[in-house]
């Protein structure tokens, strides 16, 4: 199951041994998001009962293993840069100026390429563990891979080189990526008449392809003349050179050794017979040369496959070649979303719906995810997936793991800036728990209150309530004491706002105002049934003032406050008939007969002088 | 503003850095927190090697890595605590003081606290809870955390020398020093809080709140000469400017960012320049100077939005800028410094003609020639 490199064709699939299954066991597997989760089953290998029962393992299987080679995080970390711009860039322009845009981009994902590729090239030489070296090597060349294709496309697909700059483009592209063309050049150059081919070597822009034909034909009839005439007879070597120079198959052929791949062997070829080649003759070309090239001795490598797709202008064939041989989706993914700004791909709808784009683009992103920090760049991939971008954000975005408040923070941010509401309860929901668990009320509170979760915010009231019956006395009174608008949000937020008011006004010695906010919390309904016996026990004090704080209104509408919890009503739970009970019962109703009795006294005298 | 080198530091991404005082001759340095595959890595580095000057002056080179150790757990904050030394707070609970060894230019572990933060019961708590912010004053250093704890270490000794247990019902975001004696934190529900570590109560001797909805707050700096400024960056991403001396409400907001603000610096040596960074992926130049006509910065050429507030008056030299409310006279000018902003902006520190910050695409941004 793992990735194979370029060097692999497609039916050697390597084989992937679990460490640590049991051999005869058979195992069965369920797909992640970026890896598979296998298990041991009890069935041996001929699908009989022959296993025992035993301790069963789970095993996590990953096959991105790209995302975890350091180097490459750099790669991911600016290519997601240059894809957003890309993204948001100009679609207006036309023409000329949009696309000297996309091949600006084209050639910043190259960039990109590149300096990772040497990152990498420095990491192996300084690496002292042979096992890393070769790893960052085996890097080093798929990323040296994936740079000779993206460049072949970039000339081909993305700037679409005309026929004259073509062969230009194809120079460069082999002159980078292989060194020996030059030394052919420098040879040419020391010959005689250099003026002559100088002037082949002009092949500027300025002039046009006709020019450009007149003055190629011209000098290579001068070339035919001087070897028919024989000039180079006593000369072999410049003999030979100037075949090349005619484009002379064999002769080239026969300078193999300094070629090292078809390709360079296809431009060599071009640069000496047919300069002004246009793009679509090229396959031709193409196919020949890797015929002759390879003789028949050695069969074509994926690589080669994916290059000869690139000049038969096979987009698809291209993007499905490397989608097998490479072992993540970057470069496809990446590659194919250019060429579709290009407008080069036909919607090829594949069998599930949504566009082949899209699709490199979600498994790409997709296998963003797994990573503790790089999930916030696949966010920004799946937005530019209009089909199923949401969908899939919105499963992966539950699933990261939220290991601090911060990275909480950052992903409730996305989520709260896509209106993904069912996300952001959901996350708010989980951290608030977590805050409970450990005994954190004002941050569960602080959760509650920014997923707007009124039901948890009664959770975490009715908490702080049961420790101030248990203890007697409020916890987190920094919290409670500065609720604030918040307050609203839950009823029973609202009543510990207001409950610890009372107990702060009684504190402060303000009892007439006391009294009455314990008053409206039954009346007005704010206080839960269950906590109006605390309440009424904690009128008591205020009827037993020397003073008369309670106003006969007053001390009727607490009777009946009473009597309503005391009487068994129909429906309503029944009365605790205990003794501590009763005795706090009897207690109220003689605390409040008796300030009845003083009330109506006060309120019935004259106040004379 | 100078040139920006962008280090991309593919093995690193940054959390918190905080720059070295710049000695006499010798290269500025700072220091950055970032992941590897498996593991987190405090690393030094230097961003003032020589040569690679432009015309101008201007620094075309990058930062070079000098030495670098690993990192149990996220680095959730760091200080300097001396020249050699930082102390640096970890997403596991733990506090550590690294020293950097100059001469042979490794770090080493030099002190540890583990568990500073923890959640219940430090015996049985499995993972512990994350150290958020980290203050010093030679020798001392403060930690608050997820917890809702305060400690205060000396970095001498191994035991804490106080620790307020749920100081706070909430998380801590960040603490720093008011005076030598008294802290400022910060925390989930919106409050700011004075605490006197000379008092053995476990209650802040101050409490302040944004009226309103309870918005967490999560970064707080003290004016460097005026002790009374505070400012203050919270989850809307409104800086609200803090007379402590007087009353309970902030003096200023200013609407800033569009999202969480995560830090807040005034320049430690030009304190009418105030920084600050946000998840939406801006990095703020709060400059209320007076003599704004002078500054050249308000001429850049694009990707900088520059808007235009109404604050102090010449005469009032003694009071600060960020105090004032009247908006006759000059204005504060505030840049932004990022040209294209994509991820969150998560730290930065300033020192000098010198700023850092890190993003989360994992780069480090350098920007040695801040008024230039």
């Amino acid at each position: 199951m793992g990735g194979a490199g370029p060097g692999a064709a497609d039916e050697h699939r390597p084989v992937t041994v679990v460490p640590g299954a049991v051999p005869r066991r058979q195992l069965c597997f369920a797909w992640g998001p970026a890896e598979v989760l296998v298990c041991e089953t009890l069935f041996g290998r001929a699908g009989t009962g022959e296993g025992a029962p035993s301790t069963s393992r789970v095993f996590v299987v990953r096959r991105d293993q790209d995302i975890y080679i350091q180097t490459l995080r750099k790669l991911f970390n600016e290519s997601h840069g240059i894809f957003m711009g890309l993204q948001r860039s100009e679609e207006e322009l036309a023409g000329k100026s949009r696309k000297a845009q996309l091949v600006q981009v084209s050639k910043n994902y190259r960039s990109v390429i590149r300096a990772c590729m040497e990152d990498m090239h420095q990491a192996a030489i300084s690496t002292r563990d042979p096992a890393l070296q070769g790893q960052y090597s085996t890097q080093v060349s798929i990323l040296s891979a994936m740079e000779l294709i993206w460049n072949l496309c970039e000339i081909l697909f993305v700037e679409a080189a005309a026929a004259g700059p073509l062969l230009l483009r194809l120079l460069d592209w082999v002159r980078l990526h292989v060194c020996d063309v030059d030394s052919m050049v420098r040879e040419v150059l020391s010959s005689e008449n250099p003026s002559k081919h100088k002037l082949f070597w002009n092949l500027g822009n300025t002039q046009t392809l006709t020019e450009l034909e007149l003055k190629w034909q011209h000098w290579h009839e001068e070339c035919q003349r001087y070897l028919q005439d024989g000039t180079f007879a006593s000369n072999p070597h410049m003999e030979s050179i100037c075949k090349i120079l005619l484009g002379d198959e064999d002769a080239i052929l026969e300078k193999k050794e300094l070629m090292t791949t078809w390709y360079h062997f296809l431009v060599t070829r071009l640069l000496y017979s047919h300069p002004t080649v246009k793009p679509m003759e090229l396959r031709f070309y193409a196919q020949s040369s890797m015929d002759l090239f390879l003789g028949g001795e050695s069969s074509p490598e994926p690589l080669d496959m994916i290059l000869m797709a690139a000049f038969e202008f096979e987009m698809h064939q291209v993007i499905k070649e490397c989608s097998i041989v490479l072992s993540n989706w970057w470069f496809v993914a990446h590659l194919t979303d250019l060429l579709d700004h290009c407008k080069l791909l036909q919607s090829h709808n594949l069998y599930f719906g949504s566009n082949m784009r899209e699709f490199l683009l979600l498994e790409y992103a997709s296998g963003l995810f797994s990573h503790h920090s790089l999930w916030q760049l696949g966010v920004d991939y799946f937005d530019h997936c209009p089909q199923y971008g949401r969908v899939y954000l919105e499963l992966h975005i539950e699933r990261i793991p939220l290991s601090t408040e911060q990275k909480a923070l950052k992903v409730l941010r996305i989520c709260e800036q896509r209106q993904m509401h069912e996300q952001v309860r959901s996350i708010c929901k989980i951290m608030a728990m977590k805050a409970l668990r450990n005994n954190r009320l004002g941050s569960a509170l602080s959760w509650s209150i920014r997923a707007k979760d009124a039901a948890f915010a009664t959770l975490i009231s009715d908490r702080f309530l049961k420790d101030y019956c248990e203890r007697g006395c409020f916890s987190d009174l920094d919290l409670i004491d500065n609720l604030g608008p918040s307050m609203l949000l839950s009823d029973r937020l609202t009543f510990l706002g207001k409950y610890r008011e009372f107990h702060r006004l009684y504190g402060e010695k303000r009892f007439p105002e006391a009294a009455r906010l314990l008053l409206t919390l039954m009346t007005a309904h704010i206080a839960p049934c269950s906590f109006w016996m605390t309440l009424l026990t904690d009128a008591l004090p205020l009827l037993e003032q020397k003073e008369v704080i309670f106003s006969a209104e007053q001390t009727y509408e607490l009777m009946r406050c009473l009597e309503d919890l005391t009487s068994p009503n129909p429906g309503s739970a029944p009365f605790q008939d205990d003794d501590v009970e009763t005795t706090k019962v009897e207690m109220l109703r003689l605390a409040l007969a008796r300030n009845l009795a003083r009330v109506i006294v006060k309120e019935g005298t004259v106040e004379g002088s | 503003h100078g040139d920006v080198s962008a280090k991309f530091c593919s093995r690193r991404s940054a959390d918190a850095l905080r720059p070295l005082p710049p000695r006499l001759q010798s290269p500025d340095v700072f220091a950055t927190a970032g992941t590897t595959i498996c593991d987190n890595r405090i690393s030094i580095w230097s961003s003032g090697d020589l040569g690679n000057a432009g015309l101008n002056g201007e620094y075309h080179g990058e930062p070079r890595l000098l030495c670098d150790i690993q990192h149990n757990g996220d680095v959730m904050d760091m200080q300097f605590l001396d020249q050699e030394r930082i102390v640096v707070a970890s997403s596991t609970g733990t506090v550590t003081i690294f020293r950097h060894h100059q001469n042979n230019q490794t770090l080493s572990a030099n002190h540890r606290w583990e568990k500073a933060h923890y959640h219940v019961d430090q015996d049985t708590s499995c993972g512990g809870a994350a150290c958020t912010g980290v203050v010093c004053s030679n020798p001392e250093i403060v930690t608050v955390g997820e917890d809702g704890r305060i400690n205060l270490f000396r970095a001498d000794q191994k035991d804490a020398v106080r620790t307020i247990d749920n100081a706070d019902s909430s998380t801590l975001h960040a603490v720093t020093f008011l005076r030598t004696t008294e802290i400022l934190t910060v925390n989930s529900i919106g409050q700011l809080k004075i605490w006197d570590l000379r008092h053995q109560r476990n209650e802040p001797s101050q409490i302040f709140s944004l009226a309103g909805d309870r918005v967490p707050l999560h970064c707080v700096d003290r004016h460097p000469n005026q002790q009374h400024i505070v400012a203050t960056g919270g989850q809307d991403g409104m800086l609200s400017i803090w007379d402590i001396r007087q009353g309970t409400m902030p003096v200023s907001l200013l609407n800033a960012h569009e999202a969480e603000m995560w830090e807040v610096h005034f320049h430690p040596s030009d304190p009418d320049h105030l920084f600050t960074c946000s998840e939406d992926g801006s990095l703020w130049h709060w400059d209320a100077s007076t003599n704004v006509s002078e500054k050249p910065s308000f001429l850049h050429q694009g990707g900088r939005s520059t808007a235009y507030l109404s604050h102090s008056t010449i005469n009032q030299s003694v009071v600060s800028a960020w105090l004032s409310n009247d908006p006759t006279k000059d204005r504060m000018e505030i840049t932004n410094l990022i040209p294209n902003q994509t991820l969150s902006v998560n730290s930065l520190d300033v020192l000098g003609p010198c700023l850092v910050y890190g993003t989360d695409t994992e780069a480090i941004y350098v920007n040695r020639q801040l008024f230039a």
